[in-house]
């Protein structure tokens, strides 16, 4: 069971790179709180810069920062720094070729009962969509803090999500498979292949298990890297089972379903099973409740991978 | 020191050459800007291209990307890249002169289009040099139609929080835009009160095309401590020829024969005149 939420271990990362390193300096717009950054202002203080509520503002000082050496880690709720500020990102940093990284924080639904405003849903078809931005879904604490200490290690843009809320661990502390750009295999499978993103990979595996039980085998695909997209990863996966889930906490539209539909239709065509939010505002409640409601959790899963190889099934018959 | 007076004429008539290459331009705009680029290019910035690499030159950020024109102009003139490669190429299929700046091309630092971004891009900028205890300075200059954006008056906001005396931003103020007169379409003539009031030293330029009376702005911005100074910098759309000045469909227009060779007759007896 992770015990800090994957904003949390952003911070803790930063900070101690941020000793080291006086050029690393973390942005938020009032959001220190809401993206775990107090440690770091707090600390750091020389190296911590309050925007205020600008989000758009937050973005081009940090590109400006970025111009002068400075190496700005801008960490605002997804919901606004991927939208509100979306042409800052787009112009600024990508355009420009800053050394921005934007944290988008308690991203897809973390703030679940406060409503479609505060709900990032857009966020990887918006950030996807512009060249020369990375886009970043980590699944875990653990992954977390390797993708971030990889990301330190680079001069380019790039997107992170995280949610608001500690997961549960989906890898084993002191032994986190992980290679930049390139997608964990959880676990192998030959009857369907479950890709997923940030924090819906655990119930995937919940519904890989699920699924052993009935005698399906499910692969498990991490794809923290929605762009770039690892399409070998992709292919494979897809090449070894009968058909593709996708399983993402974004809209139906433009965020990974749409991405591995568009290199599986393309290199190995078979069915692709896109499970996503709905395009719609989503039902008031908690984050667990609406993943719950929309099926989003493993037995949901499970169950559309059942349907799934049924009906293959059928129409083979 | 050289005649910066005669060279705005000069590199106005590079900026014909540009658009009638290109067959298009921001005209008006390239024209109302020259004597602040000239001036800041040429006297108070310490850029040129053997400095690009060095943390400590100026800065400037093209906010008012669309008077690009007029950016290329000077920048071919400092030496970043060649002048007959530029009109030659300017907004041609595949060029790398695109028709907004882009910091592909030597001696662009940011690349700009979208309005409302160089004010606070600028702020990320001159904050990094307190941060640093460096002693550049930072400079940026914007459309009068530009402040309409939001975006400019978070970047205002922030610029004096942070006591960023390292920032100097220009308004070049010709009083028209696409639409027209800027009263007209968004009224703002009190901007000298409005960046008072968010925490600016505020200097009003009466004729923003004359090179000494915006030298004179600069040095004053140098001496304010403790907040960012505004430069308004009161100009003339399409300054230069009559032809276009004062003239709110001149926002992008190429001129037509007859027009061009009244503006090139114009340009080359106002420059002669200054020598």
């Amino acid at each position: 069971m992770g015990k800090i939420a994957n904003k949390q271990v952003i911070c803790d990362v930063l900070v101690e790179a941020g000793k080291k390193d006086k050029d690393i300096v973390a942005l938020c717009s009032d959001s220190r709180g809401s993206a775990s950054f107090t440690g770091f202002a707090n600390e750091l203080p020389e190296q911590f810069v309050e925007t205020g509520i600008a989000e758009q503002n937050l973005v081009s000082i940090s590109a400006g920062l970025a111009k002068c050496g400075k190496k700005p880690y801008a960490a605002s709720p997804a919901c606004f720094l991927s939208t509100r500020s979306y042409e800052q990102c787009k112009v600024d940093v990508a355009y420009s070729n800053t050394n921005v990284k934007l944290i988008g924080i308690s991203g897809g639904v973390s703030y679940g009962a406060l409503g479609m405003s505060h709900h990032s849903a857009q966020d990887i078809a918006a950030m996807c969509a512009v060249p020369n931005m990375r886009v970043y879904l980590p699944s875990d604490r653990l992954q977390t803090e390797c993708l971030m200490k990889e990301l330190i290690k680079d001069e380019k843009p790039a997107y992170i999500r995280v949610g608001r809320n500690a997961v549960d661990d989906v890898y084993e502390e002191g032994n986190v498979p992980f290679e930049m750009d390139r997608a964990t295999v959880v676990r192998e499978g030959t009857d369907v292949a479950i890709i997923a993103c940030g924090e819906m990979v655990k119930p995937s595996v919940e519904a890989a298990e699920l699924l052993k039980e009935k005698g399906i085998s499910a692969a498990v695909v991490d794809m923290y890297c929605v762009k770039p997209l690892d399409e070998e990863a992709v292919i494979k996966a897809a090449s070894g089972a009968k058909a593709v889930i996708t399983v993402e906490e974004h809209a139906p539209y433009g965020g990974l379903g749409s991405m591995v539909s568009q290199v599986v239709g393309c290199n190995c065509p078979k069915k692709v099973l896109n499970i996503a939010l709905p395009d719609a505002p989503v039902i008031t409640g908690t984050s667990k409740e609406v993943f719950d409601y929309y099926g989003m959790n493993g037995g949901g899963i499970a169950k559309k991978a059942e349907e799934i190889l049924g009906c293959l099934r059928q129409s083979e018959q | 020191m050289e005649n910066l007076k005669a060279l705005a004429y000069e590199l106005r008539e590079d900026v014909i050459d540009i658009i009638m290459s290109g067959k298009a331009g921001h005209i008006g705009g390239d024209m109302s800007v020259m004597e602040i680029l000239t001036e800041l290019y040429f006297d108070q910035m310490n850029v040129g291209p053997a400095n690009m690499d060095d943390p400590d030159r100026d800065k400037f950020v093209m906010s008012k990307g669309h008077s690009v024109e007029a950016y290329y102009a000077v920048l071919a003139k400092k030496g970043f890249f060649d002048r007959g490669d530029l009109v030659a190429n300017f907004s041609k299929f595949g060029s790398k002169y695109i028709g907004h700046p882009n910091n592909k091309l030597p001696g662009i630092e940011m690349n700009s289009g979208s309005l409302g971004h160089g004010l606070p891009v600028c702020v990320g900028m001159a904050l990094a040099g307190k941060m640093n205890g460096q002693d550049y300075r930072v400079y940026t200059v914007m459309g009068d139609g530009e402040v309409a954006e939001g975006s400019v008056w978070e970047g205002a906001m922030a610029a004096s929080h942070y006591k960023l005396d390292n920032l100097c931003a220009v308004v070049d103020r010709n009083r028209l835009q696409i639409s027209g007169n800027t009263e007209d379409v968004m009224a703002h003539d009190d901007l000298h009160e409005r960046f008072g009031s968010f925490g600016w030293h505020v200097i009003d330029v009466a004729d923003g095309n004359d090179i000494d009376q915006l030298k004179e702005a600069f040095e004053e911005a140098k001496t304010i401590k403790g907040k960012p100074t505004m430069v308004i910098a009161n100009t003339v759309k399409g300054k230069g020829s009559s032809v276009m000045e004062n003239k709110a469909n001149w926002h992008h227009k190429v001129p037509n024969e007859e027009e061009l060779a009244q503006i090139r007759k114009d340009l080359k007896e106002r420059k002669e005149a200054l020598r």
